[in-house]
Parts: C-alpha cells; structure tokens; sequence
C-alpha cells in the first residue's frame, strides 16, 4: 500500500451550499434528472470540507457537461468525449485539487471510451459523475452505447442492434476501484454515494441513472418509479446482508458459483443466509455481479458496489519523483546541461 | 591527431557506414562521430534507417545506415558525396554507390559478397571483380575470415565473435582518419565490462582493424581533417529530439514551472518522449497517454491547471490532435506542441524527413484558429527553438507548433553548452490571488489574458470550448462579440511580432536574388549561397525560424531584392502563405519532396538561372 502524499488543503470556514452556487442560468430542461445531480452536488461539497478554491470540474461535451458552469468552483468545459484526458493532466499537474469529471454516456462510453477506461485503469484520483440517460440528448435522440437493445430512436428506426454496455462492468473490466450507481430521483443517496466517492482514493465512477424527459422518458421508470422501486432496485450497505423489498423480506444470497434472488422465511432461510456487502473486498467478482443484477430475476444493485484501496496514479507520480530528487546526481539544468560527454575548447 | 605522411587533407569528410539493420551501424556510426568530436573537429550526424526492426537481411529494403559530416569548419549540412563508405554487404554497397565519387574510398567485407548476397541485392556479378569499381578506391577486407582466425584464442563463441564486424571497419575507418582507438575502447569497457570475453573481444576486432592499413600499403587510404577553430567554451554532441526536450526543460527551470508532457509514442517524435521521461529528478511530469489526443487534452488540462505544458508528436498524430488544437486557442492557453515531421501523407514515410505539414500547422483547424508556429533549424537550435517556444506560448498565453524535422531529431551536431543564467527570462501572466478575475481580461500591450490558477484563492472560473464574451468570460454567442474574439485571437498571435528578433539576412542587405528558407533546410540553403557569394553573385539568405507570426521586418527585406526564390522540401506550402500574405511580391519556387534534403548543386542551378533570366 502506498503512503498518501496528495493531500488536498482544508477549509477552515465551514462552508454551504451557497458558497459553490454560480449564479448563471441553469438551461437544463425542466424536469430533467441533471438538476438533481447539481443538487446533490452543492449538498456534498461543503460536507466535503475541502477549500472552494481546491475544487476543479472538468466535463466533454453533451448536456451532463455543461455542469461545470453552473457550479461555482474551477470549471473546465472540454470537448467531447476528452474530459478524463483533460482531468488527468489537471489532476497529475496539481494533485493538491479536488478533481470531478461531469460526463453521459455518450461522452465516457462512445466518443471517449478510450479515455474512459484508462483513467480508470491508471486510477487517478478523480470523481466521475456518469450522467446514464441512455440516448444523446442534446443531439436530440440518437441512440448511445448504453440504449437497451430493440430501442427505437431517431438513428435506430427499427430498433437498435447493439449491445448496450453495462456500465459497471465496464468499470470493472478496466481495473475500477471505485463503483457506485444511484438514480437521480434519490439525491439523499446520490449525496452519501458522491461523499464516499470523494473519500476513495482512485478513479470514483458513480452511476447516475438519469432521465431525459425529451427524448427518452421514463427509460429507468421500471427501476427508479415509486411503483417499481422498491422491488427492483437494492441499496447496498457495506457489511449489511443484501435486502430489498417493500417489506424487507427478500436477500440475495450467494449459491455456487452464482446470485440468486431468496425470500427471507421460505424454505428455512433466514438473514444469515444472505450476501453480506463487503464494498472493500479487493476482488472484483462478487462486485461484478451484484453490478450485473437487473430485472426482471433481480433487482438493481444501487449505492457503493465497489471501492477496493489501490495506489492512485498521481501518488506513484510524485514518489517516483521524490525519489528520483533524492537520488539522482543531476538537479538542475546546468548539471543535466554538462553531464555525460563533454569537451572543452580552450 | 597528427597526420601522417602522404595523407590528403581535407576540410571536410563524410563518411557512411551501411550494412544490414541489426550489423550495429549506428553504433559505430555514433562512436566514430564522437571521436571525431572529442578530437575538436565540428560535426553532424544523420542516421537512415528503415522503418521495419529487422528486415529481410542482405535486401536493399534492409540497409541501415549513419552518416558522419565533419569539419576543420563549421559544418550546417549533412554531408552530400562520400569520402568514405562502410558498406558490410553487397545490397548496403548498391543502395550507397550513388553517393560516391572518383577516389571515394569504399570499404567492404568481402566474405559477405557471396553468391547468394549479390543474387538478393540485385548483383549479377561481383563488383569487387568486375571493375565496375576501379575509379574508386577500393578496401576489401575478408571481415569473417580474420575475425575467426584471430580471435579463435579467446573461446568466444562464433557468432557472437561474429557481431563485431562492425568494430572492425571501425578501427580500420578511425585509422583512416589518424584518430585514436581510446574512446572506442572506454565506450566498449563500459558497455561490455560484464559480459566475460566480449570486451576484450571488440577491443581485439578494433585494433584489428586498425592494423588491417598496414597489410595492403595504406598511405594511399590516408585522410586528414585538422580540428576545427571552433569558439571558445564547453561542448556536446546532441541529437534534435534530445535538444527539443532538454530545451522544454531550460524552459520550465527558467520559468520557475512544472513540466507536464502528455505524449503518444510516434516516429520519428518518440525519442523526446523518452527522455523527457528521464528526467524526474528535475521534476518533470510525463504521462505517456492511451492516444494522441489524450497526449494534447491531458496537456491542455495541465495548462489550466498551472503548468508548462507540451505534447510531441509527428504529421499523423498532428492530425489527430486537430480538435483539441482548436481548444487551446479558444481558452487561450499555453501549450507547445512539437510536430518532428516525416513523409506524408498519412503513415506515408515515417523515417523520412519533409517540411510537409506547414499548412496543417497555420490552418488545420475549424474555425479561425491562429497559433503561434515556429521551425527549428538544426538538430542544436532545437534547444532554443523549443525554449522560445515554451517562453512565448507562456507570456503569450496561446498554443505554438513547433516543427522540426525527421532530420533534425534523428541528426546531431555539436552543442555549445549554454550557462542557464544566459538564458532569456520567462515571466508566465499570472493572476493576483484575490482580485477581481475576469478569465478573458486582456494584457493592453499583448492581448494575453491572465492566468488564473485552480487552487488561487478568489480566482474561481470557468473556460472551456465554447465562445466566450470578451472579459467577462460569460458562455456567448452574440455575433459582434464572436467576431470581435475571432479578431482578438488573431491579432494577439501578431502582435508576438513585437516580441521576437527581427529576421536576420546572410549576406548583402540587398541584391539580385534573396533566397529564402525555413526549418530544416537551413544548413543546405546556406551552403548554396555561400558559394554563390563566393562566385561572386549577389545573392542573400533569409531563413526564417518564426512563420507565424513573421518577423516585423519581413517586408522590408523582400523589397531590396530583385528576385525572391522560396526553398522547401514540399511542394510550396511557405511561398503560398508568403503570396497571401505579402501579395506584393513575386516569388520563385525551389521544391522537392523526394524525402531527401536538397542538394547544393541542384539549388544553385536554379539560382543561376534565375539570375540569367
């Protein structure tokens, strides 16, 4: 394990929620799932307790990135699909910053899938709000990576013919340390889920599962509606036995190889049965498949999947470089400038 | 080095070494320039090489090769024809031959001229023995007899004896040039110390090759090149890469910044990359990126937060790096982007040079999107073209390509080592923590805006890609405002014109013919008119190191001349941004895109054309 050596400076105000407002128009359409998202990020980032100068937002191009405007810290409206290439310049540049990337789907899986998994395979220490909706919104209504397979939208009139990622297993696929999903509806959750992402060291990717009431409402209606909730979707709790239900009584557990859905009182089961939550547990497995739940055989897994401790990029940058200062004969550009073969004319 | 008896003397030789890639020619082309360097003599170097690690062996498509041009005076090019060619085997010595003249002293191993090696290289019969080579001075040397024979003592195993065939022909070539065998031997203790017999070994094949002379009466081989009067100080050889990133790094030392590269490995650009990454004792943060485009934006994000930012790259990464280019300009920040140019298009040549993408550097972009462009001139001012660079693009706040050249970051010469304290100033335009910060409040005299680094205090704010207005920095798309940007963007890269030396002219102020050139090609072009001048024509240089913008004086130089003739290895991408720029003048054409430099005699024929017409 590696010693922490970013360490970003505290405030010493307590700050609010009025202190990261940035006072410009929000132009988001009514109704849509980002508002909630600004929302929850003006609740966690005075909790957070880092100076409001010490926090930097960096974004590509779609709706979810014009959230750097709307909040008032050091913002950065990239291009598309760039905003973890540009995020991990700010971040390995000025490691002493608070770094969170607001980005959709089309953004981090299509146009910067590349990006997208490398900054999480190098986990560098930064926040991604992943902004789901599932369609390209502000080219109203074509398809995106993550559009469930059959969708009819502008670009797929028949139906899309694509494999929609699952985002988590994406994550997971490039080394994630860091994985949590909420829908946009619950900005209690998405607070807690974006403050414990703050707190892991690594890439945090958190998963909003937005909607978009123009082009392509109520795609999450089936798992974040009142009248759905409840029986699919889980919130996870670290060290807590996996429980969902409107009447808590049906659990997850673990048989062989795979998960099953198990009704708590049936057939002898009972709370000890059930998949405890281990959020930390280095292994990805268990991760990956609670990440994979979906209905209609299971519900879908909301809240901190995955926050497993690994060295963070931009740590090993500034190690490599302590130790290379303390070791190295060449300190300055004189001696790099004179090392090696040289002569001299008299 | 003294010279013996009988030796001819020359000012300059260029010597080649050619053989199969992996027979070690750069190696010992490299020892035998450093040689040549610690013996005082000025020097380049150039290295031609394939593409492919390991090509077929004994094809034309397989030779590599390293030449050596060094001078009792100062040397600008590369070299041209031959005094003396290393060729290891029969398609090395096919593929050089056009480079040789009468007397050219050729050197062979002669064992590797068999039957099958001719055959693949194209040969239908020996030309040791044929007599197609008698006007040159021939030295066949039986390299793989004499290797085994004489070193059969050491118990070195046959092949591996075998792979200092190279350091046979060069102890026979360092006595060609009276020039001692002690760093050859020092370079080989220190690589080969711990590796059993295979020092002694070399040192052995060396000396062997050393004596070799003194078998087939050797005086006639004999060459001399005085040491040069070179300036007084201390220095280097250095490759152009090299100096481009060493050059990155003065800057930022100056600067009192952080270095960040964010770079994509690419022909022939890579090299800057590898040594940038070196260097972390000095602090130097590199992030070898998934693409070309992370490479750039991972730089951009860099530059926002507060450090000197560079990417590398070569045409095709150019390319790619395209859209992000656009995104510098309209955040108005520093970043230099080095584009070490090769044959294009597309992969189209990727170890060899062309000065191809000079439109691509001024205009590929959307949008109106002017930077700053620069052009390194030898593999030594690489050093100093980059730290202009980084110095104007900081205090300018706008991105600048700098172009070099396959030629010039594969080539060497010598480097007088620069004291730090010479070098300019930089002095980034930072904004004061807690005032009132406008992200697009401009610097009266530069149209710069401030810099406003994340973690200031008081200084939160926004950039990004779309139109901003005009100092407040606000999300705008009202036309007068877009135009007025559009226009301010430009002109503060012109107005960089107050900033830069005038542009020098070689020669006469005014005359019959201004030759003009920029990039890599300055040495050859100064050489041409070098002669000219000594023939007695009224014939000046103008080579330019800044394209945009140009250097203030550019007009009035123009307008001395009778004629103006633009030299360029593509097909006239300079004279075209010279026509639409300075439309008032007539311009003349000297173009080649062979992927080859220009030769002297070639450009002083038009020249003397020009003058007659």
């Amino acid at each position: 394990m590696s010693p922490i050596i970013n360490s970003i400076e505290r405030s010493n105000v307590e700050l609010t929620k009025e202190d990261f407002v940035s006072g410009l128009p929000v132009k988001w359409c009514p109704g849509c799932g980002a508002h909630a998202i600004l929302a929850a990020v003006e609740n966690v980032f005075p909790k957070i307790g880092y100076k409001k100068e010490n926090f930097t937002i960096v974004s590509g191009i779609g709706c979810s990135s014009r959230f750097p405007y709307y909040v008032n810290t050091y913002g950065f409206h990239g291009i598309h699909g760039r905003a973890h290439a540009i995020a991990t310049g700010v971040k390995v540049a000025n490691p002493k910053l608070s770094v969170w990337i607001a980005t959709g789907d089309g953004d981090s899986m299509a146009i910067g899938g590349n990006h997208f998994i490398h900054l999480i395979r190098r986990n560098v220490d930064v926040n991604v709000i992943l902004f789901n909706n599932m369609i390209y919104g502000l080219t109203k209504g074509q398809y995106s990576p993550t559009t469930p397979m059959g969708s009819v939208t502008k670009t797929s009139p028949y139906g899309t013919i694509e494999h929609p990622f699952n985002t988590g297993e994406l994550v997971m696929g490039a080394q994630g340390t860091f994985f949590a999903r909420v829908p946009d509806n619950n900005v209690k959750l998405m607070t807690e889920v974006m403050f414990e992402a703050a707190k892991h060291d690594g890439t945090s990717i958190v998963e909003v599962f937005q909607n978009c009431v123009i082009f392509n409402d109520k795609v999450h209606a089936q798992i974040t509606s009142k009248e759905y909730k409840d029986e699919n979707q889980v919130i996870l709790k670290n060290g807590e036995p996996i429980i969902f239900g409107a009447n808590k009584d049906k659990g997850i557990r673990l048989k062989g190889t795979r998960l099953e859905v198990v009704k708590i009182g049936e057939n002898g089961i009972t709370e000890d049965d059930l998949l405890v939550h281990d959020q930390y547990q280095q292994d990805p497995g268990i991760h990956l498949m609670l990440a994979k739940m979906a209905p209609p055989h299971f519900p879908v897994a909301m809240g901190v999947i995955r926050s497993a401790m690994y060295p963070t990029y931009d740590d090993l940058v500034e190690m490599q470089i302590d130790e290379a200062k303390k070791t190295s004969k060449i300190q300055s550009m004189n001696d790099l400038l004179n090392s090696g073969d040289t002569f001299e004319i008299k | 080095m003294s010279k013996v008896k009988n030796t001819l003397e020359l000012e300059s030789a260029v010597v080649k070494f050619v053989g199969d890639s992996g027979d070690g020619m750069q190696l010992i082309g490299t020892l035998f320039a450093d040689t040549t360097a610690y013996d005082g003599n000025d020097l380049t170097t150039f290295p031609d090489y394939p593409a492919e690690i390991r090509p077929p062996q004994n094809t034309i498509a397989g030779v590599s090769g390293f030449q050596v041009h060094f001078g009792s005076k100062k040397i600008l090019t590369f070299g041209e024809k031959l005094d003396l060619l290393v060729a290891l085997n029969p398609a090395s010595l096919k593929s050089n031959l056009k480079w040789t003249k009468k007397d050219t002293i050729i050197l062979v191993d002669s064992d590797a001229f068999d039957e099958g090696a001719l055959e693949k290289s194209g040969y239908s019969s020996n030309p040791l023995t044929d007599g197609s080579l008698k006007d040159r001075k021939l030295i066949a040397v039986p390299v793989t007899t004499l290797i085994k024979e004489k070193t059969a003592s050491l118990g070195v195993d046959n092949k591996t004896a075998l792979r200092s065939r190279n350091m046979l022909m060069l102890g026979l070539t360092l006595r060609i040039f009276s020039k001692k065998t002690d760093y050859c031997e020092r370079y080989i203790d220190k690589k080969f110390g711990n590796k059993g017999n295979v020092a002694e070994l070399n040192k052995m094949v060396v000396k062997l090759g050393y004596e070799y002379l003194d078998h087939v009466n050797g005086e006639q081989y004999s060459l001399y090149v005085a040491p040069a009067k070179l300036e007084k100080g201390k220095y280097r050889n250095i490759h152009g890469n090299t100096a481009t990133a060493w050059g990155l790094m003065a800057a930022a030392e100056r600067a009192n910044m952080q270095l960040y590269l964010g770079s994509y490995p690419i022909t022939p650009a890579t090299e800057i990359l590898m040594e940038l990454a070196k260097h972390k004792s000095l602090g130097v943060k590199v992030v070898q990126a998934e693409d070309e485009i992370a490479g750039i934006t991972s730089a951009i994000g860099a530059s926002f937060a507060g450090a000197m930012a560079a990417t590398t790259t070569s045409g095709p990464g150019l390319s790619l790096k395209s859209e992000a280019l656009g995104l510098a300009v309209i955040t108005e920040l520093p970043l230099v982007v080095v584009n070490v140019q090769r044959g294009g298009p597309s992969t189209g040549l990727p170890t060899k040079s062309e000065q191809a993408d000079l439109v691509q550097a001024l205009y590929g972009r959307n949008g109106e999107a002017p930077m700053l462009v620069m052009a390194a001139d030898s593999p030594a001012d690489c050093f100093y073209s980059a730290f202009m660079a980084a110095k104007l693009s900081v205090e300018h706040m706008t991105p600048c390509i700098l172009l070099t050249d396959g030629s010039l970051g594969n080539g060497s010469e010598l480097f007088k080592i620069p004291e730090m304290n010479s070098l300019p100033t930089i002095k980034p335009p930072y904004a004061q923590p807690n005032t009132k910060y406008q992200p697009y409040e401009r610097n009266p005299e530069t149209l710069a805006r401030y810099w406003a680094v994340p973690g200031t205090e008081g200084l939160r704010h926004r950039i990004g890609g779309l139109e901003k207005e005009n100092v407040t920095g606000i999300v705008s798309t009202d036309p007068d405002n877009h135009e007025l940007m559009v226009k301010l963007r430009a002109e503060k890269v012109q107005r960089i014109a107050n900033y830069i030396p005038e542009q020098e002219v070689f020669g006469e102020a005014e005359g019959d013919l201004l030759v003009v050139s920029w990039g890599g090609t300055k040495g050859v072009v100064r050489s041409s008119v070098i002669e000219m001048q000594k023939e007695g024509k009224k014939v000046s240089h103008a080579h330019f190191r800044y394209i945009m913008p140009l250097p203030k004086n550019t007009e009035h130089i123009f307008s001395k001349f009778k004629k103006i003739i633009v030299c360029e290895l593509n097909s006239g991408q300079f004279v075209g941004y010279l026509r639409a720029t300075l439309p008032q003048f007539n311009y003349y054409q000297a173009n080649k895109v062979q992927s080859l430099p220009f030769f002297i005699d070639e450009l002083k024929e038009k020249y003397f054309k020009l003058l007659e017409d």
